[in-house]
């Protein structure tokens, strides 16, 4: 079933089962130089479809990486440059800690520092590193603080001193990059009240709920922002005066959907901006493609393309293409950037507006309604 | 083989670099520290030097900046001892005293090999390892890309020249080299390792040795870079731009 479901087995020199069967034969090494561990992005469908239940990728993968790691395999250049950024910087792209804010200069509404607050909080929200940095991000950055501003949400960020929840370095197989992340997340965590975390970074919220928990025996509340606006419709409702005449899709990213069924409160919080009218694509929900930036995935695409002659997320444009959508709708960072890059390199630019969920809130929430291509 | 590896710590440009009050050094309150690029390729080297023919690597760096990350991180990545060097004044120490301190360290009982970056971005001069073997009266060689050790008491090595061109040359032991590249990029050492190392090893410290500093080049003035307003900007549509940039370039005798 693993080797199936996984959308990139075709390009691997062994499917994740024909790994498996490798291994259990000692044939470790054959493993390790393979391209098979670097063609995983994490994406969940093999552990989804397992019927023995192994968790192939939140432990065999990152162990075999871990493995070639350790024996001295040399890394793809990208994804070595993103580990060692992380650990010196507490960011992949190597950016300056004390860049981390900047996002926040045009948002047009505070945006509050927890250490400069000086008390309490209702939300403290973890931006994390997409949104803080990478430019196409910073825009959902800033429409969720514009939102969360006018639904009066209490809210604080840590600013510079944040550092990488981790999962994609966990998924990466670094072990000891991710236990040094959570430590300082940890201490930073102890550092502050407030009532829950909220992200926008659903990888960020699968290491904080799943991972997290067991391995610090700390329990943090943690909720995506579609769950937490979901919660506040009452709140959010009023807001979204403006129309927004566009056929949208949503794209369940692997994380929220796979890994923790929130399939319904993205979904509603698109149906609640008036004028929306919601279309499926052909592989939704729990069969969704996954984008293929997750677990190491984003500073693997050359690895990829080099093996597969194509990324996951040109395929995955092609679904929303064939709904006639015009907006494809998203909740992930690392989508709007591999989407909207996807529709350029597949000669679809123009054709369907890729745009977060916060984006889409914002909008309506605005001045000015959408307008689509 | 004993291998002696000389890293230093450069300035990361990660941050803004502002100049000091002083006009003549870099600000160095928010001043990170990071390996110099070359230094990390000169351990690589030593450490594809052991790995191939045994030995021993020794990585000595100066106490300036991350200099302990740096030197676990050398452990982890397989060196067998580190060595930091204390008492150095904060604003660090010119090339040519870092030389003189490495010097009469190494001097006490010399390696067969000591390598050290070509040239670090704090200064582009390139001389700590040249300037070395001058003090220490060994043979020098810098630019180099390859090193190995095909015999006893000697190595030969691959250095590199303007315009392509690269020579092997073949050189007696005790020697100094000034590493560019090592033939592989330097290794991914797991931070599970650097913790590890953090943990389980120790830096061996020892006061730098003070030195009669050789005269070299004295800053008068720092700067940033002052762009001179030559820039000519086009206006237009992609099309009326793209015509001026062919009338640009041919006005030029740029294209035909």
């Amino acid at each position: 079933m693993c080797g199936g479901a996984c959308p990139l087995a075709f390009a691997m020199e062994y499917t994740p089962r024909h790994s498996i069967y490798l291994l259990k034969e000692g044939l470790l090494d054959q493993v390790l130089k393979s391209n098979t561990l670097w063609l995983c992005v994490s994406c969940y469908n093999c552990t989804a479809r397992c019927p023995s239940g192994l968790k192939i990728t939140d432990v065999l993968f990152p162990a075999l990486r871990d493995a070639a790691m350790s024996a001295g395999h040399t890394l793809p250049a990208e994804f070595k440059k993103a580990l060692d950024n992380t650990y010196r910087y507490g960011n992949s792209f190597g950016e300056a800690p004390r860049k981390r804010m900047d996002w926040a200069r045009v948002a047009g509404v505070p945006v509050p520092i927890i250490s400069q607050l000086k008390r309490p909080v209702e939300a403290l929200w973890l931006v994390e590193c997409y949104p803080s940095y990478h430019p196409r991000n910073q825009l959902q950055a800033q429409a969720m603080a514009r939102v969360l501003h006018s639904m009066g949400v209490d809210f604080a960020v840590l600013g510079p001193e944040e550092r990488c929840v981790g999962d994609c370095e966990r998924l990466s197989g670094e072990a000891g990059l991710f236990e040094s992340l959570v430590e300082q997340n940890i201490s930073l965590f102890d550092k502050y009240e407030f009532d829950e975390i909220v992200t926008a970074d659903p990888h960020a919220y699968n290491s904080l709920t799943r991972i997290y928990p067991p391995q610090t025996g700390r329990q943090f509340p943690v909720r995506h922002y579609v769950e937490f606006l979901a919660a506040r419709m009452d709140a959010l409702r009023p807001l979204l005066k403006n129309r927004v005449e566009a056929r949208v899709t949503y794209h369940d990213n692997c994380c929220l959907g796979r890994m923790s069924g929130l399939y319904e409160s993205p979904r509603e919080l698109l149906r609640a901006i008036p004028g929306i009218s919601l279309v499926e694509m052909p592989f939704a929900r729990e069969n969704a493609l996954c984008c293929g930036g997750g677990g190491g995935g984003m500073w693997l695409d050359t690895v990829i393309w080099q093996a597969a002659h194509e990324r996951l997320s040109d395929r995955r444009v092609a679904h929303a293409l064939s709904t006639g959508a015009d907006i494809m709708a998203v909740s992930c960072p690392f989508e709007a950037s591999r989407f909207e890059d996807a529709l350029k390199s597949t000669g679809n630019e123009g054709k369907i507006v890729v745009k977060d969920i916060i984006e889409l809130l914002d909008e309506s929430a605005g001045t000015q309604g959408v307008k689509p291509a | 083989m004993n291998i002696v590896v000389l890293l230093s710590m450069v300035p990361d440009l990660v941050e803004e670099l502002e100049i000091a009050p002083s006009g003549v050094a870099l600000d160095t309150q928010w001043l990170r520290y990071l390996l110099s690029e070359s230094d990390d390729h000169a351990l690589e080297q030593a450490l594809l030097l052991k790995e191939r023919h045994g030995g021993r690597v020794v990585a000595m760096a100066l106490d300036r900046g991350e200099a302990e990350e740096a030197l676990y991180t050398a452990l982890a990545r397989g060196a067998d001892e580190a060595v930091k060097l204390t008492g150095i004044p904060e604003e660090g120490l010119g090339k040519r005293a870092a030389a003189a301190v490495f010097g009469a360290v190494l001097k006490e009982s010399p390696p067969d090999l000591i390598l050290a970056g070509v040239q670090a971005i704090d200064d582009m001069d390139g001389h700590t390892a040249g300037a070395l073997a001058g003090l220490l009266g060994l043979p020098y060689v810098g630019v180099t890309r390859s090193v190995d050790a095909p015999g006893a008491g000697k190595v030969l090595v691959q250095k590199e020249y303007p315009g392509g061109l690269a020579a092997e040359i073949e050189v007696d032991l005790p020697a100094v080299v000034g590493v560019l590249s090592a033939p592989q990029p330097p290794r991914y050492v797991p931070v599970a390792r650097i913790r590890e190392a953090r943990k389980t090893k120790t830096i061996s410290e020892r006061e730098a040795p003070s030195v009669a500093v050789p005269e070299g080049p004295v800053i008068r003035r720092l700067f940033k870079p002052e762009p001179a307003e030559r820039a000519e900007m086009l206006d237009g549509t992609p099309e009326e731009m793209a015509k001026q940039i062919v009338t640009i370039l041919e006005s030029r005798g740029l294209v035909r």
